[in-house]
């Protein structure tokens, strides 16, 4: 019920409503509850037909990049972990 | 960098994240003094996580000293059959249109829901957006075009823009038949509760988009919990856990924002000046499955009576309270004390195409998404939804 759809804004038509894709879906919503302006090329936030607020993209992309670090340091522990793991295998066959 | 639009969908819902995630709450859960017997509990108020926590499967990829407990947040769910049958009787009247969100369209009033009356002959119809009212009603001058609005913050800016243009563009025949429900009165409700035991909230990801983060500060003082805003993506989920276990290992209670890509403490101003020029409190509201809750729901101003379906067919309407079935146990699910296997109608009588409680009603109540997620959720040791 509460579901938002991320869009991209293309176009920005008469009567304060714009043109979005919203992953190859082409739609038209309503910008009225907007309190921010809003350009094409804009992410936003779709719900029932109208956009409700842009999203953010310099704070996703530094969600993305945390994300990223937390991989590489598990990437990093498992390896840590595996190789300890041969080395007392080694000793142990040693 | 720059983002495409694809990055703000699989990058939280990247599998090796939540890999990852998942190993560092394994790690920070090991800090806390919660044990399998008497684990963390974690409220997710909004029927959205309950959806995502149970179509990715995470409460098996959590440490055991953590348990969710799936909270009212499914507007639809919680709404009282009694007021179902309004939109079912404003429906049957002569020469009316009646409108809503799809959502509504197959819940159970006492009797009959919308579809089945719509079968019968009745004009209902479900709309992608509530603008449509306008339009509607424009194109058919000689009907009462009446719209039943259902939703929680997240939806009612919507119904107020369209009751803004339905004044401008002074329509005589649109009416508003206002369900419109609030977050924060709900989970004081719940966590009043002498029983209840929640730790944590994770707090909605779009109610909080209008109303802002700072809805939730009365609450984390008053109950002493951290309380963290969640998007509605599994990524988003496992870090909002993560961030609630470092709160409570720290021995906090604050709120957060995880999902500041969208959310702001303040919110969106605009839509809620836009509430609260047309929509009011009212003193107070019953859930399905909660009761009466006070100031739990809006309704249209005094100035807006002309507009307000309730007070124009109030002969029509009738407010006596219908409780579910006395063997459904929707109440103690929403306030945590119980799971849907605890209910012996769960799967049994009680399924997504005849819900006898709320939780089944829509796939973001908790027993519906436990049924429809069964496999997921239930370990090979628990009984098979169909009792077998």
């Amino acid at each position: 019920m509460c579901l938002s759809i991320p869009s991209i804004i293309t176009q920005i038509d008469v009567d304060n409503i714009a043109t979005v894709d919203s992953m190859g879906v082409r739609r038209q919503v309503s910008l009225d509850l907007m309190d921010q302006a809003v350009t094409i090329g804009d992410y936003v936030l779709i719900h029932v037909g109208f956009a409700m607020t842009k999203l953010d993209e310099a704070d996703a992309l530094a969600s993305l990049e945390l994300y990223q670090q937390i991989i590489d340091e598990m990437d990093a522990e498992l390896a840590e972990a595996s190789s300890a793991e041969s080395t007392l295998e080694n000793e142990q066959g040693g | 960098m720059n983002l495409s639009l694809k990055d703000f969908y699989q990058g939280f819902r990247d599998p090796q994240t939540i890999k990852a995630l998942a190993l560092q709450i394994e790690q920070a859960a090991q800090q806390l003094d919660a044990t399998p017997e008497t684990p963390l509990k974690i409220m997710e108020v909004c029927g959205g996580h309950t959806h995502t926590i149970m179509k990715y499967g995470l409460g098996q990829i959590l440490p055991n000293n953590i348990e969710f407990i799936h909270g009212p947040g499914c507007p639809v769910c919680i709404m009282p059959k009694e007021r179902i049958d309004h939109a079912i009787v404003l429906a049957k009247m002569d020469n009316t249109i009646l409108l809503t969100l799809g959502d509504m369209i197959r819940v159970p009033g006492s009797k009959s829901s919308l579809a089945k009356t719509r079968a019968a002959g009745a004009d209902i119809r479900a709309l992608y957006t509530p603008l449509d009212a306008i339009k509607i009603a424009q194109e058919n001058p000689d009907k009462q075009v009446i719209f039943f609005a259902i939703g929680f913050e997240t939806t009612t800016p919507m119904t107020a823009a369209v009751i803004k243009q339905a004044i401008a563009l002074k329509l005589n025949n649109l009416f508003f038949h206002i369900n419109h429900v609030l977050v924060p009165p709900a989970v004081v409700a719940i966590m009043q509760d002498d029983r209840c035991q929640i730790d944590a909230l994770i707090g909605p990801s779009h109610v909080s988009v209008v109303s802002g983060a700072k809805i939730y500060l009365p609450l984390a003082e008053q109950f002493q919990v951290p309380i963290v805003v969640s998007g509605f993506e599994p990524v988003d989920v496992m870090q909002s856990i993560l961030k609630i276990i470092q709160q409570v290992v720290a021995k906090k209670h604050q709120v957060e924002i995880q999902y500041s890509r969208a959310v702001s403490l303040e919110g969106n101003i605009t839509a809620q000046q836009l509430i609260a020029t047309y929509l009011e409190p009212r003193s107070h509201f019953r859930w399905r499955g909660l009761g009466d809750i006070p100031l739990s729901g809006l309704g249209l101003k005094a100035a807006y009576t002309a507009l307000d379906a309730e007070k124009v067919f109030a002969d029509q309407l009738s407010n006596e309270p219908i409780d579910d079935h006395k063997l459904c146990i929707c109440g103690d699910i929403l306030r945590g004390l119980a799971k849907p296997k605890d209910c012996k109608v769960f799967g049994r009588g009680c399924d997504p195409t005849r819900p006898l409680g709320s939780c089944m009603v829509s796939s973001e109540g908790a027993c519906h998404a436990y049924y429809k997620y069964a496999e997921v959720a239930l370990p090979s040791s628990s009984q098979s939804v169909d009792g077998s």
